[in-house]
């Protein structure tokens, strides 16, 4: 298994948050997070990243093979878990391709490998700049500076295919975005499925999860994942609302 | 791209340490500790200078005894004891030197492992230098080169044996011994620096740069530097300096003057990188600096850009007498401050003459439990119609244990006199480093990241060599700032 959280607990500032949560995620697969706002979405998401202020209280989030709770963001992050921002971050003054240089080559000292030879940073950024549509304009300006909404998730999916992540979390990647540049986006996540990674989409709605198709849907309330599925229950939810789980939950 | 200095540059940052405090064990030939008429009746025999030289010194030296220390600056440090201090101190040497082959090797290392080639066949085309260590000019680069363009660039000393005219006409004219306490104590023990002429029409085809070094202890640096620029005339000309760890401060006080005539273009960079002191605020140089520039033709134009990272305190302000119409003075500074640096640095634009123009841009970075303060003044004069002024100052606070300070005066006695002014105080979100951290990048190199970014607008400013240089240095600074 390439994720596997046991009986997580997180709090923030001493509120639980996260109650008790276990997910198992292999390679080549997309799970869905699903759920009412402020359910712990996001807060998963950070638990799993390793932002600080998130302590984690109790369980266990075992990536590859190793207990990462106590385990460095940067660390994470060069071991090939990324995050696509519900909210990217601007960055004046520094550019995209210098930051983008920065963490790839961040990445390289992490294996061992040499700084990456200009040209061939070039050609890379060239390639995956087509699976977003990004605009070569964009590149050059400082990182989420003056960028719409639609660009800023882009641009996530962009650093994404950059950095060729194993586990990739969406955190409302949908969010704010109109219908043209959803399916931009859901084809670059598609373009970067492979049997070597996996994807874990936190949405609300099931419009995106018709354009990137999960394995599995798992429902997240009260800090707990209530009820998983197959695909079929993202449709349901759509239909029938959070509702009826929730009962389901508390009877 | 390998050629951008805005890329690829931080993640060759590795080491945090001042990598310049290193001795060089040279010869040293020392004046006795102490400041009296004899010390500088010495200095000048030391020169072999002409009377009018050690006349000037004279005045000067009666004036600064009349005057006491200034209290104004938002800085705080124990009483200077100026008679303890060496006035003079110069490596041995046996004769003239007329070839590369005859400065001392040590010398000559000293300046390699500073990254400075006094070799101009290993030079990178482009910079002459001249290389000033404690009190003397060691060498000057590439003056043949330049003779043939008319241009003189020597040290001050050897400007004032062969160029006594040029000297004599502008030395005192910008900055008078008579301007501030270290302006006097500089104009009575100076002891070399640089000097720069610039003919009628002639644009400088070189950088040029002088690089000052502290290397012998208790001692302090006294350097003076004239730039003149005939009418329509170009040159950009840049400063660096370091100094050796020591646990005892040491002083460093300078005058730059420059001169712009009609037409005339000077731009002057300075990366100041003096030893700031340990972690615990030991040590470090003192820098009481007086920096100005004369627009005096029409339509001239001066501009600073400075990148402040060293000294335990900096006392700088670099500034521009906007005299000829139409003439425009440029203010840009990055003044980084860590550990207990303390920095109260800006500028003066003075207008005096009709449509004048006047830029500042000041980035101030805190962190540690430094304290940076911008202090400016734009001032409008009677006759200054039309003149313009735009000032932004902005300040980075890393930590909560640090200080920024913005001291605006704005004086303005033309009534068509347009001045703006910006200030922002900001500080690295947390959401910025996690963001970095996310992309795999650590806290210490997203800080650098963020920082180089946010001086960007300054850095641009500088010649490429010293941009690549400038931005080492403003991560290595803030190295261990947070954590």
């Amino acid at each position: 298994m390439l994720l596997n959280i046991k009986n997580l607990h997180v709090a923030i500032n001493g509120k639980e948050i996260i109650k008790g949560l276990n997910l198992g995620v292999n390679k080549g697969e997309v799970h869905a997070i699903m759920g009412p706002n402020g359910t712990g979405k996001s807060t998963l998401a950070a638990a799993i990243t390793g932002r600080e202020g998130y302590d984690i209280t109790q369980g266990e989030i075992w990536y590859k093979g190793k207990n990462i709770v106590e385990m460095p963001a940067e660390e994470r992050a060069n071991e090939g878990i990324f995050l696509s921002f519900q909210y990217p971050v601007e960055i004046p003054g520094v550019s995209m391709t210098n930051f983008m240089r920065t963490a790839i080559n961040a990445q390289r000292e992490y294996r061992g490998q040499a700084p990456i030879q200009a040209g061939d940073f070039l050609r890379m950024m060239e390639e995956k700049k087509k699976l977003v549509d990004i605009h070569e304009k964009l590149t050059n300006r400082s990182v989420n500076e003056g960028f719409s909404g639609g660009e800023k998730k882009k641009n996530e999916i962009f650093q994404m295919a950059m950095l060729e992540p194993t586990l990739a979390i969406l955190d409302e990647t949908d969010s704010g975005l109109d219908i043209d540049a959803l399916k931009v986006v859901a084809r670059g996540v598609n373009q970067l499925r492979t049997s070597e990674n996996a994807f874990v989409v936190i949405t609300h709605y099931q419009r995106l999860l018709e354009l990137i198709v999960p394995d599995f849907v798992h429902v997240l309330f009260d800090g707990k994942i209530i009820k998983s599925g197959g695909r079929n229950l993202a449709l349901e939810l759509e239909e029938k609302g959070y509702e009826w789980i929730k009962q389901e939950h508390l009877v | 791209m390998d050629n951008n200095p805005n890329n690829n540059i931080l993640e060759e940052v590795t080491t945090g340490e001042y990598k310049y405090g290193f001795y060089t064990d040279i010869e040293t030939e020392m004046a006795v500790p102490g400041l009296t008429e004899d010390t500088i009746r010495f200095i000048s025999a030391k020169k072999e200078e002409p009377d009018w030289m050690l006349e000037f010194r004279l005045k000067a030296f009666r004036h600064w005894l009349t005057l006491s220390e200034p209290e104004w600056a938002h800085i705080q440090y124990p009483p200077v004891s100026y008679q303890d201090i060496i006035y003079y101190a110069a490596p041995k040497k046996k004769k003239e030197l007329s070839s590369l082959d005859e400065v001392d090797p040590e010398l000559l290392e000293t300046f390699n492992k500073l990254g400075i080639s006094l070799d101009e066949q290993k030079r990178l085309s482009g910079v002459a230098v001249d290389a000033v260590i404690d009190s003397v000019s060691v060498k000057t680069t590439f003056q043949d080169t330049l003779a043939k363009h008319g241009i003189i660039f020597c040290s001050f000393s050897e400007a004032v044996r062969n160029h006594p005219e040029l000297v004599r006409k502008h030395m005192g004219s910008v900055v008078p011994y008579t301007d501030n306490f270290f302006a006097a104590l500089n104009s009575a023990v100076f002891s070399d620096g640089s000097f720069c002429y610039i003919p009628k029409g002639v644009r400088c085809p070189l950088e040029l740069s002088t690089y000052f070094r502290i290397n012998a202890a208790n001692t302090g640096q006294f350097e003076r530097t004239l730039i003149v620029a005939e009418e329509s005339s170009y040159v950009s000309y840049m400063e660096g300096c370091t100094a050796p760890m020591r646990d005892e401060n040491q002083l460093h006080a300078a005058i730059v003057e420059i001169v712009a005539m009609d037409h005339a273009e000077v731009k002057y960079s300075t990366v100041q990188n003096w030893y700031p002191g340990d972690k615990e605020g030991k040590g470090g140089v003192y820098n009481f600096v007086t920096k100005r520039g004369l627009c005096k033709g029409r339509s001239s134009k001066i501009a600073w850009t400075q990148v402040e990272t060293g000294s335990s305190i900096t006392w700088k302000y670099p500034s521009c007498v906007l005299l000829g119409d139409n003439s425009v003075g440029e203010f840009y500074s990055v003044a980084v401050t860590n550990n207990f640096q303390q920095a109260d640095t800006g500028t003066k634009m003075i207008h005096i003459g009709k449509n004048t123009r006047s830029t500042i841009i000041s980035k101030g970075i805190s962190a540690g439990k430094s304290n940076n303060a911008y202090r400016g003044l734009v001032k409008i004069l009677p006759g200054a119609t039309n003149a313009r002024n735009f000032s932004q100052c902005d300040s980075l606070l890393l930590g909560d244990r640090c200080g920024a300070h913005t001291f605006p005066y704005i004086e303005a006695r033309n009534e068509s006199s347009i001045i703006e002014h910006e200030a922002t105080t900001s500080k690295i979100s947390e959401d910025q480093l996690f963001y970095c951290n996310q992309r795999g990048i650590d806290t210490e190199k997203a800080i650098g990241l963020i920082v180089n970014g946010y001086a960007r607008e300054v850095l641009n400013k500088l010649p490429m060599e010293f941009a690549v240089e400038a931005q080492k240095l403003l991560s290595i600074t803030l190295e261990g700032s947070v954590g």
